[in-house]
C-alpha cells in the first residue's frame, strides 16, 4: 500500500522526463523531407500541439483504463509490446540470476568457512572480475569461444532457433511453455539459446552474491551462537548451514532484489549482443526514436516490478526470520 | 589417598596472532578440578579467565593457540585429540554456558529444535523421541509450560528464560563439565539468585564438577568449594572460597575484595588503602526547594504497532488490549545537592523514568518540573533547543557505545559546549576542555585519542567530562558503571562523589546494583512494575527495608563474606 504514491511519483517523473528529453517526436516521424504543414499535421494527430497539462492529463486519463498508448515505432500497442517482450527478459534474469546463485552462495560461504585460504582468494578474484568485465564484452567473448572457436552452442540469434516453432504460448517462458507442451527437443533449443546470456547476466552478478555472503557468513560465524553450536559438538556441516548459513540468509535475499532489479533494465547490452527480444532493447529503441509511449511504459513496468519485487522479499523475510512477523 | 581430578591443567599458555605480534592471554596456569567439585576463576576483563575455558574446549577462535603445556581431561590428553574426537567430548562430556544467553541461542530457530539438535548429535535420542526428551529437558530447568514453550524463539523469551534454555543445551547429555562463563552478567538480582541456585542443584544431583568464570567475588564466594584468581593472564592465587576472603593473600586479591562494593563501608574504603587524609567533605546547603519534581508521571505503549498490516498477513490478530503502562503515575523529587538512586530490576520502569526527565520521550501524563519550570509538556522534539536542555545531562550505561568512534576525546567532550555553550572561540573550547579533563582525573595528553585508544575507564571519564561540560544542575546517570570492572568502578564512583560536592549537582543514579547506590546516593527510590514501591533515605531503605519486594532484592544479592 505505501507504494502507491511512489508509483504515482514514476508516472509523474516519467512522463515529465520524455517531454523534456531533447528530439522531437513529430519531425522523427514525418521524415526528413517532411513540409512544415505535414509536420503540422503529425503533431495534431499525436496530441503534441496541446499544452503539457493536458497532455498528462490524456496520458493518465488512458492510464486508468490500462491503456500505455501506442507505439509509434513497431505500431502496436505498448501494453501488447511490453507482455509480449516482458517474459523473454524475466527468463532469461531470473535464469541468470540463478546461476549467479548457485556459483556465488557456495563461493561466499567456503570462502567464509575457510577465510585466508585458496578459495578465499578465488572468491575474491572472481567478484572482482566479474564487476569491472562489462557485460557486453564477456557476452561477446563468450560468444566468440563457445560459438565460433568451439561451435557448441547456437549461433546467438534471440530466443530460439528459426528451424523449431514456439511452443503454444501460456506463460510466455520457453522453458516453462515447451515443458508443458513435452516438447524436450525445443526445450533444448531454447535452452542452448539461454545459457550464454544467463551465463553472461551471472558473471556481472555474481560479485556483489557472493561479497555479500562472505560477509554476512563471517557476521554469523563469529556470532554466540555459533559458538554455542560448536561447543556443544553439533557437525561442522549443521554448525555452518543450519546455524550460520539460515541467519546469513537475510542479508543475502536483500542483495537479490536490488540486483535482479537493476538487471532487468541493465540487461539491454545482453539483449542487444545475443539479438534477445526483451523489453531493455525495446525500450532502448524506442528512447533513440523519441517514442515516448513506450518508454514510459517500460518505466512504470519496472517501477511495478519492482514493488512486486520488494513485496515478495518482504514476505519471505517473514518466512525465515520469526522476530519479522512480530515486529512489523 | 589422592583422588585422580576430573580436569588437570598445567603449566597452559594460551597465545593470539595479532597484527603487533603474539600476544600471552594465558601463561603457565595450573589448577585441578576434582569431580563434584565447583570451581571458581575470579578476575578482572582481560585476565584470560573466559580464554582458560575456551582452550579446555579447544573452541578458542582462529588467531589463538595453546602453545604449551596440557590439559587432563578424565584421562584424555585434549591437546593432543584430534578435532573429531574433540566434537564428540564437547556437549557430551563438558559443555558450557555463556554470558548474554538471548545471543547465545540461534535467534531464528525454535528453542525446542535446538535443544533436539544437541540431542540427536550426540544420540540421546532418536528423532521418534526428541521431542519428548526435550519437553522433559525444559522442565528440568523449571520453565513453566514446557510444550508451549519449546516452540518459542529465543527474543519471545526473557533473558533468565533464555538462560535456563542455554543450560538445558548444556545439561542435555549429563557431562561431567559444566563451564560457566560469566552466567548470570547481566541478568537482575532476583534472576541472577534463581539461575544460580538452578545450576548448583542439578550439578550437585548430577555429580558434576562446574567452572564459575566470574568477575562478581560474592557470587564465587556465594556458590564454589575452590576460588581461583586471576591476573593477566596468571594465575596469582589458589584457596578453598571459605579462606580467601577471610584471608587474601596475594595484595592483587586483596585491592579485588576492596573495590567490591558491600554493605556497611563508605565509597573511600572501596580504593587501595592510603595515608591521605581523605578530602573533608563539604556540607551541602540544601534549600529546601526540589530541583526536580514529578508528580503522577505516567508513559503508556499501545501494545501493537501501527504498522500491523504485515502481522495480520501472518494471521495475527491486533491486540485491542489496555495499552501497556510503563511508569503508572510516580511522584518523586530530588533535591538540590542531593543524590537520588532509582533502583529495580529490568523492564521496571526506571529507564523510561529517566528517559522522560531528559525529555528524550514524552510523557503519556503527569507533570515533570526543573527548577520551577514545567518542562514535562514540551514535545520532546523542541526540548533540545529550550534554555534548560544545558542544565540537565546524562552519563549513559556503556562507555564505549555512548563515544562517538569518530570524535577524539577532546572533541567528544566539547560536544555539548559547542551545541550549547554560545560562540566561543577554539582556544577558550580546548581551555575548557583542558580544565574538564582534569577535573575527571584523565591525563591531558590522552585528549586527542580516539575512544578504540582508550580504557573502559578513561572512556567513562569522557563520557563523565562531557556531561559536567555546561555545569549542569542535574546529571542522570544510567548505570555508569555497569560495565566497568570492580576496581574501576571504585575509582569511578569515587569521582562521581568528590564531582558531586564540588559543583553542587544533584544525581538521579538509575541501578540495579543496591550496594553501589547504597554507597553513592542520599536517598533510595525502589521501583516495581512501573510504580514506587518504597522511597527513603539510603541507610533506611537498604537496612532496614520495609517493603517485602526491597527486602527480595537484597537478599537475592550475593556479598563476600568478610
Amino acid at each position: 500500500m505505501t507504494s502507491i504514491p511512489s508509483l504515482i511519483g514514476v508516472v509523474i517523473v516519467s512522463f515529465l522526463l520524455t517531454r523534456v528529453l531533447p528530439g522531437d517526436t513529430a519531425t522523427y516521424f514525418a521524415g526528413p523531407a517532411a513540409t512544415p504543414k505535414a509536420l503540422e499535421e503529425v503533431r495534431k494527430q499525436l496530441g503534441l500541439d496541446k499544452p503539457l497539462p493536458e497532455q498528462f492529463l490524456r496520458y493518465v486519463a488512458d492510464l486508468t483504463h490500462g491503456d500505455l498508448g501506442n507505439s509509434l515505432t513497431t505500431g502496436q500497442t505498448v501494453v501488447g509490446d511490453i507482455t509480449s517482450r516482458l517474459p523473454a527478459s524475466a527468463e532469461l534474469t531470473l535464469i541468470g540470476l540463478l546461476l549467479a546463485l548457485l556459483i556465488a552462495v557456495p563461493l561466499g560461504i567456503l570462502a567464509a568457512v575457510r577465510q585466508g585460504s585458496w578459495i578465499d582468494h578465488l572468491c575474491r578474484v572472481v567478484a572482482t572480475a566479474g564487476v569491472s568485465l562489462p557485460v557486453f564484452f564477456t557476452g561477446l567473448l563468450l560468444v566468440y569461444v563457445f560459438y565460433f572457436l568451439l561451435g557448441w552452442s547456437p549461433a546467438p540469434l534471440g530466443r530460439l532457433d528459426i528451424f523449431f516453432s514456439e511452443p503454444p504460448r501460456i506463460t510466455g517462458f520457453l522453458l516453462v511453455d515447451s515443458i508443458i507442451a513435452r516438447d524436450w527437443e525445443v526445450l533444448r533449443a531454447a535452452l542452448s539459446q539461454l545459457i550464454l546470456p544467463a551465463l553472461t547476466l551471472a558473471v556481472f552478478s555474481l560479485a556483489p552474491i557472493a561479497r555479500i555472503t562472505r560477509a554476512s557468513m563471517l557476521t554469523a560465524l563469529s556470532s554466540d551462537f555459533v559458538r554455542t553450536a560448536r561447543a556443544s559438538g553439533l557437525k561442522p556441516i549443521t554448525v555452518t548451514m543450519t546455524y550460520a548459513f539460515r541467519n546469513a540468509m537475510l542479508p543475502v535475499i536483500t542483495t537479490l532484489g536490488m540486483v535482479f532489479s537493476f538487471l532487468l533494465g541493465a540487461n539491454v547490452l545482453v539483449e542487444k549482443v545475443f539479438a534477445w527480444p526483451g523489453i531493455g532493447s525495446y525500450a532502448v529503441e524506442a528512447l533513440i526514436a523519441s517514442d515516448f509511449a513506450p518508454v514510459q511504459g517500460f518505466v512504470l513496468a519496472m517501477a511495478i516490478l519492482y514493488v512486486i519485487l520488494n513485496l515478495a522479499i518482504d514476505l519471505l523475510y517473514g518466512v525465515i526470520d520469526p522476530r519479522v512477523r512480530v515486529t512489523t | 589417598m589422592v583422588a585422580i581430578p576430573l580436569l588437570d591443567i598445567s603449566d597452559l599458555t594460551v597465545e593470539f596472532g595479532t597484527r603487533r605480534g603474539i600476544v600471552r592471554a594465558v601463561e603457565k596456569v595450573d589448577f585441578t578440578v576434582a569431580k563434584g567439585e565447583t570451581v571458581g576463576i575470579v578476575g578482572e576483563s582481560g585476565s584470560g579467565k573466559s580464554v582458560t575455558s575456551y582452550a579446555v574446549m579447544r573452541i578458542l577462535d582462529r588467531a589463538g593457540r595453546i602453545a604449551d603445556g596440557s590439559i587432563t581431561f578424565s584421562g584424555i590428553d585434549i591437546r593432543s585429540a584430534d578435532e573429531a574426537y574433540m566434537r564428540d567430548l564437547r556437549g557430551r562430556e563438558i559443555s558450557m554456558i555463556f554470558q548474554n544467553p538471548r545471543a547465545a541461542l540461534n535467534p531464528i530457530r525454535k528453542v525446542g529444535r535446538q535443544l533436539e539438535d544437541v540431542l540427536l548429535r550426540h544420540v540421546q535420542a532418536v528423532p521418534s523421541n526428541a521431542k519428548e526428551k526435550a519437553i522433559d529437558l525444559l522442565n528440568q530447568v523449571r520453565i513453566s509450560r514446557p510444550e508451549e514453550r519449546y516452540h518459542a524463539y529465543p527474543f519471545e523469551l526473557s533473558g533468565g528464560m533464555c538462560q535456563r534454555i542455554v543450560f538445558a543445551l548444556a545439561l542435555a547429555c549429563r557431562p561431567q563439565l559444566l563451564i560457566a562463563d560469566e552466567p548470570t552478567t547481566g541478568l537482575d538480582a532476583t534472576t541472577q539468585k534463581a539461575v544460580m541456585d538452578l545450576v548448583v542443584e542439578l550439578t550437585r544431583a548430577r555429580g558434576m564438577s562446574t567452572i564459575l568464570i566470574t568477575h562478581d567475588l560474592g557470587l564465587a564466594a556465594a556458590y564454589c568449594d575452590k576460588v581461583i584468581v586471576m591476573e593477566r593472564g596468571k594465575v596469582v592465587e589458589t584457596a578453598p572460597s571459605g579462606s580467601i576472603f577471610k584471608d587474601p593473600q596475594h595484595p592483587y586479591t586483596r585491592k579485588l575484595m576492596r573495590a567490591t562494593p558491600r554493605p556497611g563501608i563508605t565509597l573511600r574504603d572501596l580504593l587501595p588503602a592510603t595515608d591521605e587524609e581523605p578530602p573533608a567533605s563539604s556540607v551541602v546547603v540544601m534549600d529546601g526547594k526540589p530541583l526536580l519534581s514529578v508528580r503522577d508521571l505516567v508513559k503508556e505503549y499501545p501494545r501493537q504497532g501501527a504498522g500491523a498490516t504485515l502481522a495480520s498477513l501472518f494471521g495475527k490478530k491486533a491486540a485491542d488490549a489496555a495499552p501497556f503502562r510503563a511508569v503508572g503515575g510516580i511522584s518523586f523529587d530530588v533535591m538540590r545537592g542531593e543524590s537520588v538512586g532509582l533502583v529495580g530490576e529490568s523492564g521496571c520502569g526506571k529507564s523510561t523514568t529517566s528517559m522522560m526527565i531528559m525529555r528524550l520521550l514524552d510523557p503519556t501524563s503527569g507533570s515533570i518540573q526543573f527548577n520551577g519550570v514545567d518542562i514535562g509538556g514540551l514535545a520532546a522534539k523542541s526540548f533540545a533547543a529550550h534554555p534548560m536542555r544545558p542544565k540537565i545531562q546524562m552519563v549513559f550505561q556503556d562507555p564505549t557505545d555512548s563515544l562517538n568512534p569518530r570524535y577524539t576525546a577532546a572533541r567528544a567532550i566539547s560536544d555539548p559546549i559547542l551545541r550549547m555553550g554560545g560562540g566561543q572561540s577554539a582556544a577558550q573550547v580546548r581551555a575548557r576542555c583542558e580544565e574538564l579533563a582534569r577535573l575527571v582525573g584523565l591525563p591531558g595528553d590522552l585528549l586527542d585519542r580516539f575512544p578504540h585508544q582508550l580504557s573502559g575507564g578513561q572512556k567513562a571519564r569522557v563520557g563523565i567530562a562531557r556531561a559536567i561540560a555546561l555545569d549542569p544542575d542535574l546529571v542522570v546517570l544510567d548505570e555508569p558503571t555497569a560495565a566497568l570492572d570492580v576496581s574501576v568502578q571504585a575509582i569511578v564512583l569515587n569521582l562521581l562523589q568528590e564531582l558531586k560536592e564540588r559543583l553542587s549537582m544533584s544525581y538521579l543514579f538509575v541501578s540495579h546494583d543496591l550496594h553501589v547506590v547504597h554507597l553513592l546516593c542520599d536517598r533510595v527510590i525502589v521501583m516495581r512494575n512501573g510504580a514506587i514501591v518504597e522511597q527513603g533515605s539510603a541507610d533506611r531503605v537498604l537496612s532496614h527495608p520495609e517493603h517485602e519486594y526491597t527486602r527480595e532484592l537484597l537478599a537475592a544479592v550475593p556479598t563476600p563474606p568478610v
